[in-house]
């Protein structure tokens, strides 16, 4: 894990900070509320969408149930395709490997496309340590890095900045990095984006490597494919001689044809658009167009650990679209940064206990994040349940024993804390209470008959917080 | 032990409880969702796309095929083009009507040399009207992806209806994953400030869309 992540505080201080943190709370507020009304009218315009999401499903369940075939079968087309495969372990092994293959080229610089792999390994630090300086393109990264700061949202990862904010860091810090910011600079989102793109140009127009991630890899044809807005993915995809994207394992689809399903749900569901501005697709290389050189490295870091647990591996069916963010209302409280990793709200609450295990304070409070009201599993394009899996890892953590029981009860009043409304947060230690009493602390002997029975718990509807979220949502969302 | 190795044995050690004989075919997947969500109405479907590429602010110029040279002039002109960049294989005749600096890719052209030029004009190899996207797949007259990106102002021409599908099912049916293909719905744009939709970041910030009809 990335070290500038470490040793941030649990969940429940970290989101009670945050909540005091007016500006940013409406900045979210503003930003997610948009985003949300947006997405519901994207959506509504295809009538199929319930068998969208149910195929996207039960492709990545296909995908995960046989996971070593197709990552086989991927390195294979990919080879074919002239790539070379690299397979990393641990984010250790995959920075060890990028930077290697970096040095190899004799460049000390890098552009980079915007990618949570690469966040969640800190390759950016682990570049700095040996000497290499990897720049950025992503507008909101951009924000993010010259301000020296952390992503706070999966698609926006700038989102706690509003623009006067971005205006203060690009005056200061652009200069430190390149091509100045122009004097003078307004807060115009179009000014801003105007002087990003100059600042970048010159990166892009002499860049001989370039890092990414992926946001899908097909295992029969080997492609790799990457969403994006703004072209700076384009940009490194295809002037840089040498190509290094590294891809989280559970990136894989079988097939060509599934990314019908996941290009019609995926821009939908992100950025509320028919389809977003940018895909790219690349099998390999191509004589005479883009990088000469394509290295995929196939990241571990966690991903079996988690496919081992029968309940919990369906967070590795997340295809990162954010929407499950923009409907949390603790998200939308707690802000991005309390999550303490490059995967907040909902999915990081799943997620990161999962990669990193429940050992340390801030990842056993995660599966507390939540009131679990399930606005994010209705939202979920790849139907996630995401609260049935918050309940399962609760439990793992009171397992623990001691530390994690502890922890627990703390958590458990932070989360209705941040909701910050008296009926609410009562609400909210009604159901944690409920759930705890129907839920077995420990598996009634060997068997695994009664834990079936209890999986079906977290879909009792918890009414309270349903009855606040249809109050509060902008929009009707299908289910 | 290798980490390919390592990885591949903690894989199948995770999946201990997926029973030995399941083969991945089967793990049911329902495609049960549409295929297409319009009907083929050659006539509708154009104007579809027409209404869907507008909306994501690219520019759309209908005409039909014997006018493409004058639309192609007129678009160029208009847009104060002084040098083109032209992809191998461009039908000569788009061009035939343009009074304008051409800059062939044989040699290649260096990326300053594509950011030195004003407009770059390009074929397709298909349009999808339900989502308003024109996919590029490197197929004659369109180029190495380099060249439609780089120039500031990239000048589309698809031919309908032949170039023209309903959906993105129907698109992925047709293109080859051998060949690089980009996607483009629109011109560049960010959402990165405050959600704001901003058009025209690194891609070109001007996209021209010519349909032809026969
Ligand atoms: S969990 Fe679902 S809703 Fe959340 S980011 Fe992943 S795919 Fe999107």
């Amino acid at each position: 894990m990335t070290g500038t992540y470490l040793g941030m505080p649990a969940f429940p201080r970290a989101a009670a900070a945050a909540t005091q943190d007016t500006r940013l709370r409406a900045n979210l507020t503003r930003a997610t509320g948009t985003i949300r009304a947006k997405r519901a009218q994207a959506i509504a315009e295809l009538d199929d969408w319930t068998q969208l999401r149910a195929a996207g499903a039960a492709i990545k369940d296909r995908t995960l149930r046989h996971l070593d075939h197709y990552l086989e079968q991927l390195e294979a087309a990919v080879t074919r395709a002239g790539g070379v495969v690299h397979w990393a372990a641990d984010a250790t092994e995959a920075n060890r490997i990028v930077a290697d293959l970096i040095k190899a080229t004799g460049e000390s610089e890098v552009v980079k496309v915007k990618s949570m792999a690469t966040q969640e390994i800190g390759l950016n630090e682990a570049l700095a340590a040996e000497g290499i300086t990897a720049y950025e393109t992503d507008l909101a990264e951009l924000i993010v890095q010259l301000g020296d700061d952390l992503p706070s949202h999966i698609l926006v990862p700038a989102i706690h900045k509003n623009r006067a904010e971005i205006r203060d860091i690009f005056s200061e810090s652009m200069s430190q990095w390149g091509r100045p910011a122009p004097e003078p600079l307004t807060d115009d989102p179009a000014e801003l984006a105007e002087a990003a793109r100059l600042h970048l140009r010159e990166k892009f127009l002499r860049a001989k490597v370039a890092v990414s991630g992926g946001n899908f890899m097909v295992a029969e044809t080997g492609t790799v494919v990457v969403v994006e807005s703004e072209g700076n993915g384009r940009m490194c995809l295809t002037l840089p001689q040498t190509l290094i994207s590294v891809v989280g394992i559970e990136k894989v689809v079988p097939t060509w044809r599934d990314l019908e399903v996941f290009l019609q749900t995926l821009p939908r569901s992100s950025t509320a658009e028919r389809m977003n501005p940018y895909t790219s697709m690349w099998s390999g290389t191509t004589e005479g167009d883009g990088p000469r050189e394509f290295h995929l490295v196939l990241l571990d870091n966690g991903r079996t650990a988690t496919l081992t647990d029968e309940v919990g591996r369906q967070a590795l069916r997340c295809i990162r679209c954010s929407a499950c963010l923009n409907v949390c209302p603790v998200y939308e409280r707690a802000g991005g940064h309390a999550y303490g990793s490059p995967y907040p709200g909902p999915i990081g609450a799943i997620l990161t206990p999962q990669l990193r295990g429940t050992s340390t304070e801030l990842d056993a409070s995660l599966p507390y994040a939540s009131s679990l009201c399930g606005a994010c599993y209705e939202v979920c394009p790849v139907a996630i349940d995401i609260p049935e899996v918050l309940v399962h890892l609760r439990e793992r953590v009171a397992e623990q024993g001691g530390a994690g029981h502890r922890l627990e009860k703390a958590a458990i009043r932070a989360a209705g804390w941040v909701l910050d409304h008296p009926a609410v947060l009562a609400a909210a230690e009604r159901t944690a209470s409920r759930t705890r009493r129907l839920h077995p602390r420990r598996l009634p002997g060997p068997g695994s008959g009664a834990w079936s029975e209890s999986r079906d718990l977290p879909r009792i509807p918890a009414a309270p917080f349903r009855d606040w979220w249809r109050a509060n949502r902008t929009t009707k969302e299908r289910p | 032990m290798s980490s390919r190795d390592m990885v591949l044995g903690r894989i199948r050690r995770a999946l201990s409880d997926v029973p030995r004989q399941e083969g991945p075919e089967d793990v049911p997947v329902a495609r049960n969702y549409r295929a297409a969500h319009t009907a083929h109405d050659p006539g509708e479907l154009l104007d579809l796309l027409q209404d869907h590429l507008t909306e994501y602010r690219a520019t759309v110029h209908r005409c039909h095929r014997a006018a493409v040279p004058g639309t192609v002039a007129a678009v160029l002109a208009r847009r104060g083009a002084r040098t083109v960049v032209v992809p191998q294989g461009l039908p000569e005749e788009w061009l035939s009507q343009a009074v304008i600096e051409q800059l062939t890719d044989t040699p290649p052209l260096s990326p300053r040399a594509c950011d030195a030029a004003d407009s770059v004009v390009t074929g397709c190899a298909l349009a999808i009207a339900e989502t308003g996207t024109i996919v590029l797949d490197g197929g004659p007259g369109q180029g190495r992806r380099a060249l439609s990106l780089i120039p500031d102002h990239h000048l589309c021409v698809v031919r309908a209806p032949q170039q023209v599908v309903a959906s993105v099912p129907a698109a992925v049916a047709r293109l080859s994953p051998n060949r690089p293909l980009t996607w483009i719905s629109g011109p560049s744009a960010t959402s990165d400030i405050e959600l704001e939709r901003v058009e025209g970041v690194h891609g070109p910030r001007i996209l021209d869309v010519v349909l032809v009809h026969p």
